[in-house]
């Protein structure tokens, strides 16, 4: 039972910033229907410029807000302006496909101007175990968790108690109304992919010191925030957070009591399983189709 | 396209497939095995674009068919097996499967088809790598036989490249027929408008079966060139990563263009290795490049030279039509 309990921690942990991940890849996709097949390269790259300004000599708390503005700068602006802008009006597909070009890019930029090599990252988090009922809980976990579980609280307060995020939301749901009544649409979209940019950031800070900062490591993490988004309901932000625990845990699951050789596999099957009995996601309400 | 006059789209036609016989001929082995490698992407990137050009099926799993076809090639030719054989059964058995997969795409269409698919290319990659006893795990399989064609040996890099060209050519003409059969516009029928073409008779549910199971056969017969072609197979080539490139190919080429895969596979396979020169950069040139292209024409190269070709035939229109007025106000 005790190895249930630690599965279960360390799953919810890892599963905490699939949520964070797969929130902004909503957030895109409702305010802009952009598919974003680079969002795990988006997360890869906060890291690396965080440990580019290390590098350079900043002090790590300074790193870590240069790697944030700059996140938001690249990932957020410039993505938006160069990228999504001018492709926004084409529909769904030659958007998806550019992004799938960008994350070559990225990870190709990467591996050229930092490193091809794994390099370690230092956590926010204090190393070391406290003990919680009995189990020796990983203070790393807990932190993660925290901090998690604050920025989705966070964002969700901003969604539905503020008139900013009204306003996005409205832009969302309805651009053309939205516009009518006076809502800024343009400059709620690019808010949204400020915001995405951040939450990417703050997944790469928190994630980075348990498996390491290289190049690759966008592949992996950005299909399971990418099955997160869609199991949880690919139109809502609560849902993506219900997804991306749910992710996790059954990841962690999956590898001690499936088979280490297909744990992938069972996130896979239960994608299929869903949008086969239930498109519209665990927590998502359903698309209205146009004929 | 009907911009160009017939007599000359023959004459760039026979230019062009004389020049991909003639001119390889004197080529180095690497520039050949990139040449094959074109024509093998060429292949597998038709059949997607079968599913997705015309037929308006969004799929993420062609790079997973070529895995099929590439393992049933392998297994079946180093048990002595001839490569034909081979063949067909790589593409009955993609053919079955892209039929199963075609199930989903009835229920739900778009991004969601697209993520079913994509789950099923992580799940194939995760047979190939783990079923051992089968497909020999991440050792693969090596010493894969290249095969005699009417006697004739291609085990030199010369003559194989001539296979993977003739069963190009020969794919193409069949794609050709195709996409003019009334199956063919049926297809299109079911990108442009599924509702109206149930309301015509079309039988919607077998054709969007049948634009997968094809589109994925031809993934197989890819795949059973590449086995022979490599000569050694293990799963990593197989990945999700060739799905997305494959479906870049057709987006970048021009998705519901005939010509479009051959434009696209030869900017995804010919491209990076021109870039070389720029060592590390080549890869991150290509993907700067791709965005570009997309950004300038979403609708792929040939939408641009379509986009030209109708402008053009816009601009004759109107000169006649002032022709015709003018004319018509000094009658009067």
């Amino acid at each position: 039972m005790s190895n249930l309990f630690d599965l279960l921690v360390a799953g919810l942990a890892t599963g905490a910033i699939y949520a964070l991940v797969a929130v902004g890849f909503t957030l895109l996709w409702q305010t802009s229907q952009t598919i974003n097949f680079a969002q795990g390269e988006f997360v890869m790259l906060p890291a690396f410029l965080m440990l580019a300004a290390m590098h350079a000599g900043a002090p790590f708390w300074l790193a870590i807000i240069l790697g944030i503005l700059l996140s938001m700068l690249l990932l957020g602006l410039a993505f938006k302006m160069l990228l999504v802008d001018p492709m926004m009006r084409h529909g769904v597909l030659p958007l998806a496909i550019a992004t799938m070009a960008l994350a070559i890019g990225i990870k190709e930029a990467v591996k050229q101007f930092f490193s091809a090599e794994a390099s370690p990252f230092p956590s926010i988090v204090p190393t070391g175990d406290v003990s919680i009922l009995g189990h020796a809980v990983s203070l790393q976990s807990i932190g993660v968790l925290v901090l998690a579980i604050l920025a989705v609280f966070g964002l969700t307060a901003l969604l539905n108690r503020t008139s900013l995020g009204h306003q996005m939301q409205a832009a969302a749901q309805n651009p053309t109304v939205a516009r009518i009544i006076g809502v800024p649409v343009e400059r709620m979209i690019l808010l949204t992919f400020l915001i995405n940019a951040f939450l990417v950031a703050l997944a790469s800070l928190l994630i980075t010191p348990i498996y390491l900062a290289k190049f690759t490591s966008g592949e992996v993490l950005g299909q399971a925030a990418f099955i997160a988004a869609i199991v949880g309901g690919f139109n809502q932000v609560r849902g993506a957070i219900a997804g991306g625990l749910l992710i996790g845990v059954l990841d962690n699951l999956a590898a001690a009591y499936v088979s280490t050789q297909y744990r992938a596999a069972v996130p896979m099957l239960f994608l299929i399983a869903v949008i086969l009995f239930r498109p519209q996601g665990l927590l998502g309400r359903a698309e209205e189709r146009t004929v | 396209m009907s911009g160009f006059a017939k007599p000359l789209k023959i004459a760039l036609g026979v230019v062009v497939i004389a020049g991909l016989i003639v001119v390889p001929m004197n080529f180095n082995r690497y520039g050949l095995f990139i040449l094959s490698q074109w024509a093998v992407m060429a292949i597998a990137a038709m059949g997607l674009n079968l599913t997705l050009g015309y037929a308006g099926q969004v799929s993420l799993a062609q790079g997973a068919f070529v895995g099929i076809g590439a393992y049933a090639a392998a297994i079946m030719t180093t048990h002595g097996w001839p490569l034909p054989a081979a063949i067909v059964v790589a593409i009955g058995l993609s053919f079955a499967v892209g039929w199963v997969l075609g199930y989903p795409a009835l229920r739900v269409q778009h991004h969601y088809l697209a993520f079913v698919t994509l789950a099923f290319s992580t799940l194939a990659f995760l047979v190939f790598r783990n079923e051992s006893w089968l497909t020999g795990g991440i050792y693969g399989i090596s010493n894969i036989p290249r095969p005699h064609i009417f006697g004739i040996a291609t085990n030199k890099p010369l003559p194989f490249y001539y296979v993977c060209l003739g069963s190009l050519a020969i794919v193409s003409l069949a794609v050709w027929w195709l996409i003019r059969s009334p199956w063919g516009r049926a297809f299109m029928a079911l990108r442009e408008n599924p509702l109206r073409a149930q309301s015509l008779g079309v039988d919607t549910r077998r054709y969007t079966l049948m634009a997968f199971a094809i589109g994925s056969a031809l993934g197989g017969v890819a795949g059973a060139l590449y086995a022979p072609l490599t000569q050694y197979i293990d799963p990593v080539p197989f990945n999700l990563s060739l799905s997305l490139d494959l479906l870049m190919m057709v987006i970048v080429g021009g998705a519901g263009f005939f010509l479009g895969p051959f434009l696209g596979a030869m900017i995804a396979v010919l491209l990076p290795e021109w870039l070389r020169f720029t060592e590390g950069y080549y890869l991150m040139l290509y993907a700067i490049a791709v965005m570009g292209l997309l950004i300038w024409s979403p609708t792929g190269i040939l939408g641009i030279l379509d986009r030209y070709l109708a402008e053009r035939r816009t601009k004759a229109a109107s000169a006649l039509r002032a022709v015709a007025k003018s004319r018509l106000e000094t009658v009067q």
